[in-house]
């Protein structure tokens, strides 16, 4: 390990001479707040974490294994989904766009806004999810509930148009499974004009109120320099400051088109880089995303969705890695093809794997409390850590 | 009420033990209620209904029917724990917080022990439950319960003293510890309620005695020795069935006595707050419970809009900031109370 980690921070009461031994305490697999089956070996003195230690795998699926003993490439989508399973179709948006890579095959328009309309939908309910669950871990109960509301909304849109609520099976490999249904526009219209006052109402129960500031600012502070030497990505990494957003930085799919910002961390409250930046980041990048919607819908051309799909899946030898911005990072997609209608080899990038090395450097010295903080404000969906 | 008992029954030993039954009449119906309300309560602030179905209207039997599962639930105690321990805390529990109503005037002709330390006593009966928390904690073995268990200590001990400062206060303004007594004294319109008397210093106490209150019966923001995201139940995590029941059913109690405490202390306790309309011993009754539930409300209020302090913060909390004021307030009303005679 680095010597860049963050400092213990000295405690009342916890003086040399009161010194004794520490305890080793495991946190998960079953736990209320680690978000999935993830264990974390705290070692402790007193209530101050003098180490974390994350066990991973209790979720793998060897989905990396499963994809090159698929009959075709279709197949790997719907399995896709199952990784970060908060915000599906992300995790389709990736792998769709490495393969038409791979295959050379140009989309059509519509397609390609239907997909940001759909990826961006994704974000805000994969952040909704981020926010909600973060207020249940400070202790917030009815911010989930709120959030769940809000959630229900988008999904009932995802619903209309594909069927499905929650693994979508919806961008195939050259197209969409559906295009979307009448009256769509309007819908999508009204729950962004509906979603804007509902962040209105997020922000004055729980990003602003005193107790939530208390708990999170100053917690878990990831300098820049470090957040990078850790390799994290997505609002983790913007959260310390730092402005990179592959939306913007390397654009793929129409996201050149849309006009909108990248929020970064501030230090508000706070310090830059701590627990509430990388939460106002989310809740800003709710905010950029009802935009870039409102401006995809306001755009959708017209067109067929399924001219571009091609019968017969067989890619020429070679290889593609293509990466996304998902709501939790940058996920990368590293396919190689031997010429044959199965992946030879598919490597993800996983942002919630990188987002969560970083998590021992954030939490020395942090009390029993402050974990679960930094833990949520990383956000992390166990289905992608382990895949 | 004694009196008349004494006179129906010719035995004080039976009259006694009668009248010990007489505030389980209300606290085990009020667990129930008190359950089903938060449940209702937080259901609809968060856009919910809560339960709809056991019983017809509202769910209102549904409380009744997780008792009923509880009590048929195998009893287990863990093979790592301290057998005794274990089986003692929640009655230790229990009884340390049910024996406070035993002082609490519930209505001018019912108190169940008018002693005149009245106030003395329930402050410190009720510090017995914290001996039950430790030890349910402690003999169940368990690295999350212990932990539980010491900061619920730790947050017992601090916050008593705010406490005791406020009710210093009144005591100071009453001149007495009789909890009738400090209700006969508040007699009349709701300006003569304590709340109101040497203004502002008991109202800054009276707020004091809330938050610290609070504290003492683990609500949110204070909640930190059962915070269900970080030591998953605190010190009941290897409680099940009954057991569990038990000291579930002791903290809803625990939630009344102290606002019964407050009612009595500032809301002029089973006073009507508008003179002689609706006084009397049974609208006496009304008032108190009225009141107390008030504040039950505010506390389910609070827990389901605020997050939780951390342990470090709660300690601030309690030494840095309800201490001084408290002190502030018992020496402003020490001084008005000299001044004043």
């Amino acid at each position: 390990m680095e010597e860049t980690m963050t400092q213990p921070r000295q405690v009342a009461g916890f003086g040399r001479d009161l010194k004794s031994e520490e305890m080793v305490i495991s946190m998960g697999p079953q736990h209320p707040s680690t978000h999935g089956v993830l264990r974390l070996e705290l070692v402790v003195d007193g209530e101050v974490v003098v180490d974390v230690i994350p066990h991973i795998g209790y979720l793998h699926r060897c989905f990396e294994k499963h994809c090159e003993h698929m009959t075709n490439y279709q197949q790997v989508i719907p399995y896709a989904d199952r990784m970060d399973y908060v915000a599906a179709m992300s995790n389709e948006f990736g792998y769709v766009v490495a393969c038409e890579k791979l295959l050379k095959i140009k989309v059509p328009e519509r397609v390609e806004y239907i997909r940001v309309i759909m990826a961006e939908f994704s974000r805000i309910v994969s952040h909704l999810i981020a926010i909600g669950t973060y207020g249940m871990d400070i202790g917030a109960f009815t911010p989930f509930l709120y959030c769940m509301r809000d959630r229900e909304r988008v999904l009932d849109i995802f619903e209309q148009t594909c069927g499905a609520r929650l693994l979508y099976n919806y961008m195939w490999i050259g197209g969409l499974s559906h295009d979307v249904p009448a009256g769509f526009t309007e819908k999508v219209k009204d729950f962004c004009r509906y979603f804007r006052s509902k962040i209105k109402e997020l922000n004055d129960l729980l990003s602003y109120n005193k107790i939530f500031i208390k708990r999170t600012a100053n917690v878990g502070v990831l300098p820049a320099a470090v957040a990078l030497n850790y390799a994290v990505s997505g609002p983790v990494l913007r959260g310390s400051g730092v402005k990179w957003d592959l939306r913007k930085n390397d654009p793929y799919s129409v996201y050149d088109r849309f006009d909108f910002e990248i929020p970064v961390g501030q230090g508000l409250k706070g310090t830059v880089g701590d627990c509430w930046d990388r939460y106002m980041v989310r809740i800003h990048e709710m905010e950029q995303s009802v935009n870039i919607i409102e401006q995809a819908v306001d755009g959708l051309p017209a067109g067929d969705i399924a001219s571009a799909i091609p019968k017969r899946i067989r890619p020429d030898a070679g290889d593609v890695y293509v990466r996304t911005e998902t709501p939790k990072g940058e996920l990368g997609y590293y396919i190689v093809s031997d010429g044959t209608a199965t992946p030879f080899r598919v490597k993800v990038k996983s942002p919630c794997f990188v987002n969560l090395s970083a998590l021992p450097a954030m939490s020395r010295g942090a009390m029993i409390a402050d974990i679960v903080a930094i833990l949520g404000s990383i956000d992390i969906v166990l289905g992608e850590v382990d895949r | 009420m004694k009196e008349f008992l004494i006179d129906l029954l010719h035995n004080e030993a039976l009259v006694y033990t009668l009248m010990a039954f007489v505030p389980l009449v209300w606290v085990v119906p009020f667990a129930l209620f008190a359950v089903w309300w938060e449940r209702k309560i937080s259901a609809h602030m968060q856009d919910r209904l809560g339960p709809m179905r056991t019983g017809g209207y509202h769910g209102w039997a549904q409380t009744v029917a997780d008792i009923l599962k509880l009590i048929q639930k195998e009893d287990i105690i863990p093979s790592a724990a301290d057998r005794k321990l274990f089986i003692l805390a929640p009655y230790l529990v229990f009884a340390g917080s049910y024996a406070a109503y035993a002082a609490i005037p519930f209505s001018a002709a019912y108190v169940g022990s008018g002693i005149n330390i009245g106030l003395f006593y329930v402050i410190s009966i009720s510090s017995i439950v914290v001996v039950g928390l430790l030890m349910a904690g402690w003999a169940s073995n368990n690295k999350w319960s212990m932990f539980g268990a010491l900061r619920s200590a730790a947050q017992i001990v601090s916050y008593e003293i705010p406490v005791a400062l406020a009710i210093l206060a009144v005591v100071m303004v009453a001149g007495t510890f009789d909890l009738q007594e400090i209700n006969r004294l508040q007699t009349g319109w709701f300006w003569n309620w304590f709340l109101f008397q040497k203004f502002p210093f008991l109202f800054v106490g009276s707020i004091i005695y809330f938050v610290a209150s609070l504290a003492e019966v683990n609500r949110t923001p204070f909640d930190i020795p059962e915070a269900e995201s970080e030591l998953v139940a605190g010190y009941h995590t290897e409680y099940g069935g009954m057991r569990f029941a038990l000291l579930f059913l002791s903290e809803y109690a625990n939630m009344f006595a102290v606002s019964a405490i407050a009612t009595t202390l500032f809301l002029g306790g089973w006073n009507s707050p508008f003179g002689e309309f609706l006084s009397g011993p049974f609208w006496g009754l009304f008032w108190f419970l009225g009141k107390g539930m008030m504040f039950i409300f505010v506390q389910m209020w609070l827990r389901w809009t605020l997050p939780r302090l951390r342990v470090d913060q709660l300690m601030y909390v309690g030494w840095k900031v309800l201490i001084p004021f408290a002190f502030a307030v018992v020496i402003g009303v020490g001084f008005w109370v000299m001044a004043v005679r």
